[in-house]
């Protein structure tokens, strides 16, 4: 339902989103992923129309998003970053104002409106103006606004951010809901918030896409490969020498050398026992051992290890 | 135009849940009617050319008031983001918050009738002078609106949208003054004095609805709507 193509967007020296691509479809929830500034906010913007790209395409239910644009944005619901509002509208006169723009016909209007404010919980705030809102009932109704016209696509950003951690478990619940038979493509820094619902993870950094995956894949895929830290006392050179010919090391980092206690941090094959081969080779040359930790890696690790590269 | 509509109905119910639309009117009913009776009775004459001659300048201060916040808001509090993804083009949206700010300066200078018909009751003015104000204030009330509206599409900041409203309808209504066109330069003479905002008014005032006039305001309003429009849109592209 979305197809995105080398996407670009700069703004002056910096580059915001760099070549992204990805493509999404209907039953599938989208977790956006990555740091603060990371490009996740511009390619919402680029999607929904709001911003225009450098470079690159994207076609969203079959629309090009830069020819088509109208026909792109009555596809979408979207509910911006901290669910921006006309606080001295009433609730109701809010979503009754969306049914219009959205031009849902006058004989359903009600009933649209009715259901949002089921689906969203909005029945104890109905009668209230939003500047009287809390903050989550703003994001629920900033979420009930982009659903009002049942659109197949669902686009979100950061819609649990500031809120507390029962909304947080509600509102992932709803995207879960949702996503059984829409698109939903939302963004998020908080790592449990997206294995708790998404089927798919984009982790983006620096503009760009560094991973995409089922959040088992993901893990998995990192799980390739033991982390082993090993603290030696011996020569360095040594120890190099021994670690280049190990067949199961697939790559070494030196991390610190104090006094002559040597660190390294070793990724070994999975299941290669990696700790207890490396205690045997330290006792076959006869250098002592100091630090030896395996660890294994999860989804953080692998949200870390794939942002944390500068 | 069912979307110029909605954005029309929204903007100008805005204005009348806000204090904004109940402070203009008083005040601006108020301070015109002080001015007005004034000088009203020293002069002894049932005209209103008084009344209309210092529309100009309490314009320049009311209109931006108007439109400051009708872009500067949306975009100090992020709802642009929304707007502007609906499948609504960007002119749309310009022109329907442009209508909701002129319903409300006609529901004012509707109000404002009040002293025309004190001054009917009390002498005989002359209708045509008076109908041809009205149209007059209407016209030039609507360019200071695109022009005060263009303002607000620059800026977040409603004191900064004031301000360059005030400013950009300053200049332009004093390049046909007079006092100006005494100190420019020949070549520029006649460009400056067509520009004026207010030659052509004081035309209108006279009782004459020239076209030329007609088709100047239009063009001033079509102008700022359409640079309003490119502001809105270079969001875009910035």
């Amino acid at each position: 339902m979305i197809e995105v193509k080398e996407l670009t967007k700069s703004y002056g020296p910096t580059v915001a989103v760099n070549k992204v691509s990805f493509d999404a479809h209907a039953g599938e929830v989208l977790g956006f992923l990555g740091p603060n500034g990371a490009g996740k906010t511009t390619t919402m913007r680029i999607l929904t129309c709001y911003l225009s790209a450098d470079a690159g395409s994207a076609t969203v239910a079959g629309y090009n998003i830069f020819e088509e644009s109208i026909e792109v944005r009555k596809r979408i619901g979207y509910l911006p970053e901290s669910a921006p509002l006309y606080t001295d509208m009433g609730v109701i006169e809010y979503l009754n104002f969306m049914t219009q723009v959205r031009h849902i016909p006058k004989s359903d209007r009600k009933e649209r409106i009715r259901a949002v404010i089921d689906i969203c919980g909005l029945e104890d705030v109905i009668q209230k103006d939003i500047g009287e809102l809390s903050k989550g009932y703003r994001q629920r109704l900033g979420l009930a606004q982009s659903l009002i016209h049942d659109p197949p696509i669902l686009i979100l950003d950061e819609p649990t951010s500031g809120l507390d951690p029962n909304q947080i478990i509600e509102i992932r619940n709803l995207i879960r809901d949702i996503g059984q038979e829409k698109l939903v493509l939302f963004s998020t820094h908080i790592l449990s918030e997206v294995s708790a619902t998404c089927s798919r993870i984009l982790i983006i950094n620096n503009g760009e896409i560094v991973a995409n995956g089922s959040p088992e894949e993901l893990a998995s895929q990192a799980k390739g490969e033991d982390i082993v830290h090993i603290a030696i006392r011996g020569s360095q050179e040594a120890i190099e020498a021994e670690l280049n010919e190990l067949e199961f090391v697939s790559q070494w980092t030196h991390v610190e050398t104090t006094d002559d206690i040597v660190a390294y941090q070793i990724n070994a094959a999975q299941d290669s026992d990696a700790a207890e081969a490396l205690f045997h080779v330290v006792v076959k040359n006869g250098w002592s051992l100091t630090e030896l930790r395996q660890e294994s890696v999860d989804l953080e690790d692998v949200f870390l290890n794939l942002t944390d590269k500068e | 135009m069912t979307n110029i509509t909605a954005i029309f109905k929204k903007e100008f119910k805005s204005y009348f849940n806000s204090p904004i639309a109940y402070i203009f009117i008083t005040f601006f009913l108020g301070i015109s009617s002080w001015l007005f009776f004034r000088g009203f009775f020293i002069q002894n004459q049932a005209e209103m050319r008084s009344f209309f001659g210092l529309m100009p300048w309490i314009f320049l201060f009311f209109i931006p008031a108007v439109t400051m916040k009708l872009w500067a808001e949306e975009k100090k509090i992020g709802t642009v983001e929304i707007l502007m993804t609906l499948p609504i083009r960007d002119a749309e949206v310009v022109v329907g918050k442009f209508l909701a700010s002129f319903a409300l300066l006609a529901v004012t200078v509707l109000l404002s009738l009040v002293l025309t018909f004190s001054v009917m009751y009390l002498g005989d003015p002359d209708g045509g002078t008076l109908i041809a104000g009205y149209i007059g204030l209407l016209l030039m009330g609507a360019a200071y609106l695109a022009i005060g509206l263009f303002a607000s599409t620059l800026t977040e900041n409603q004191i900064v949208a004031f301000i360059l409203g005030i400013t950009t309808c300053f200049v332009l209504l004093i390049i046909g003054e007079d006092f100006v066109l005494f100190n420019t330069p020949n070549w520029l003479f006649p460009i400056f004095s067509y520009l004026g905002l207010g030659a052509h008014y004081s035309s209108i005032l006279r009782g004459v609805l020239d076209s030329r006039d007609i088709i100047y305001y239009l063009s001033v309003i079509g102008f700022f709507l359409y640079l309003s429009t490119l502001a809105v849109e270079s969001r875009k592209w910035r």
